[in-house]
């Protein structure tokens, strides 16, 4: 089980059922680095709407989600979504609402960006598409115990 | 490639193994008894073990009559599969893992092998080599047939089990005259919301309901398909004559909807099924009341 690993993960993402444990392990993973409730439910819905870019736009691909650390400690999770598919042509057309290549609302990319804190994406056309996201744990600065 | 001799020679060294099975059915079943793999499925009486033994030695006998020694598809096999799925699963019941029932498939070859030997004792070395390799290549295939047979069981039981999901997810209640309600839980993928939007849009008809109550309380993520998904059911259900309200819109799934920039203004949406039947009452001119002064509800 990749879930019960912790955060680090690499997960495929070749069909409708590997999204659900796209979803699956994107909520254990942001509980596990102590992400709130609602952090945690934008970082999964963000998760959703890319990986279902790269099921859709890309033909599959994978995840792959890393535990990462501010030099003033603050803990984050970072997901890579990766595809070898046609790649994006027009960038800031798809990062529009509405914008929709397949039949969508059009509010994937663009949403999935205000979802999360960091957000870059890196396509050429003919060459894939890599989305990665990075969401901080915000929680009041707190003495540490023990030290 | 031994099978590819001119088939019919009773020389061939396919022919010589079949022969040796059929000649050696009782011993090589007698044998098979005794290791795990039928001893511990076949736990009436050994006889049982030792029937069941002769029955896969026939299999086999059959499929080297066929000169298909490498052929998982072999006609021959098609009467033992459910047998070898039968206790391949026993196996995996008894905590086995695969890769242990693999061997126990495994370790019905030297007692074979032994008596194969021994049987042909005399022959030439050549002889005896290609005789001993086709007698393993076959062992491998049945070996390959049951661990397909358990796999495909596997991915059965699954489709089984998916089908049920579909089934149990989506009940249509009728709450009151005119109003039905869909609780709708878990993952809400395209398959998922085909079907809630038809029983609902026939529980729309059978009902006469005029309002139709989809509760989103069980649905971990609200995404943009699952958003667009919600807004063609309401769609239809408009069409069909009845008004939608969408409830159990929890406070972070609100806030993450915003974030996400979907719009579900043309959607009637309450924070709770019970805010959404008060609604959906109200609407039909049907008002909920306390009966005594201090409050028997509290709503």
């Amino acid at each position: 089980m990749h879930t019960a690993a912790g955060v680090e993960a690499r997960l495929p993402i070749r069909s409708d059922m590997d999204l659900v444990w796209v979803r699956q392990h994107v909520r254990q993973a942001a509980a596990l680095l102590g992400f709130g409730l609602v952090d945690q439910t934008k970082l999964v819905t963000a998760a959703s709407e890319l990986a279902r870019n790269t099921l859709v736009h890309g033909g599959g691909g994978r995840m792959e989600a890393a535990h990462v650390t501010t030099t003033g400690g603050i803990d984050g999770l970072r997901l890579t979504f990766s595809d070898s598919g046609p790649g994006i042509v027009d960038l800031d057309r798809a990062l529009s609402d509405g914008y929709t290549s397949g039949g969508g609302l059009g509010m994937g990319l663009g949403g999935a960006r205000r979802l999360v804190h960091d957000f870059a994406v890196d396509s050429a056309p003919g060459s894939g598409t890599t989305v990665r996201v990075t969401s901080w744990v915000s929680r009041p600065p707190r003495p540490r115990e023990g030290v | 490639m031994p099978e590819h001799e001119a088939a019919g020679s009773p020389g061939t060294p396919t022919h010589a193994v079949r022969d040796f099975l059929r000649r050696r059915r009782e011993q090589i079943a007698q044998r098979w008894a005794d290791e795990p793999l039928f001893r511990t499925v076949f736990t009436v009486s050994r006889d049982e073990a030792v029937e069941a033994g002769k029955v896969v030695v026939d299999a086999l006998a059959q499929v080297a009559d066929a000169q298909r020694v490498e052929d998982p598809d072999a006609a021959g096999f098609t009467g033992v599969r459910e047998q070898l799925a039968r206790m391949g699963a026993a196996r995996s019941r008894a905590g086995l893992s695969t890769t242990q029932v693999s061997s126990e498939l495994a370790a019905l070859l030297p007692p074979v092998d032994n008596l194969l030997v021994a049987d042909l004792e005399g022959e030439t070395p050549e002889r005896l080599r290609e005789c001993t390799t086709t007698l393993s290549v076959l062992l491998g295939t049945l070996r390959l047939v049951a661990m397909q047979t358990a796999l495909s069981e596997v991915q059965a039981l699954i489709d089984r089990q998916r089908l049920q999901l579909l089934e149990v997810a989506t009940p249509v209640i009728k709450l009151w005259d005119g109003i039905v309600a869909v609780p709708l839980i878990g993952t809400l993928d395209s398959a998922r919301s085909q079907g809630v939007m038809e029983t609902l849009l026939n529980a729309v008809v059978d009902q006469h309901a005029r309002f139709a109550i989809l509760d989103i309380t069980g649905v971990p993520t609200v995404d943009s398909l699952v958003a667009q998904h919600l807004m063609k059911t309401v769609a239809a259900a408009r069409l069909m004559g009845a008004e939608c309200v969408v409830s159990g819109i929890r406070p972070a799934i609100a806030q993450t909807i915003v974030h996400l920039g979907l719009d579900l203004g043309t959607v009637k949406t309450r924070a709770s099924l019970a805010d959404a039947l008060g609604y959906c009452l109200h609407e039909l001119g049907a008002n909920i009341v306390n009966v005594t002064p201090d409050g028997a509800g509290h709503r």
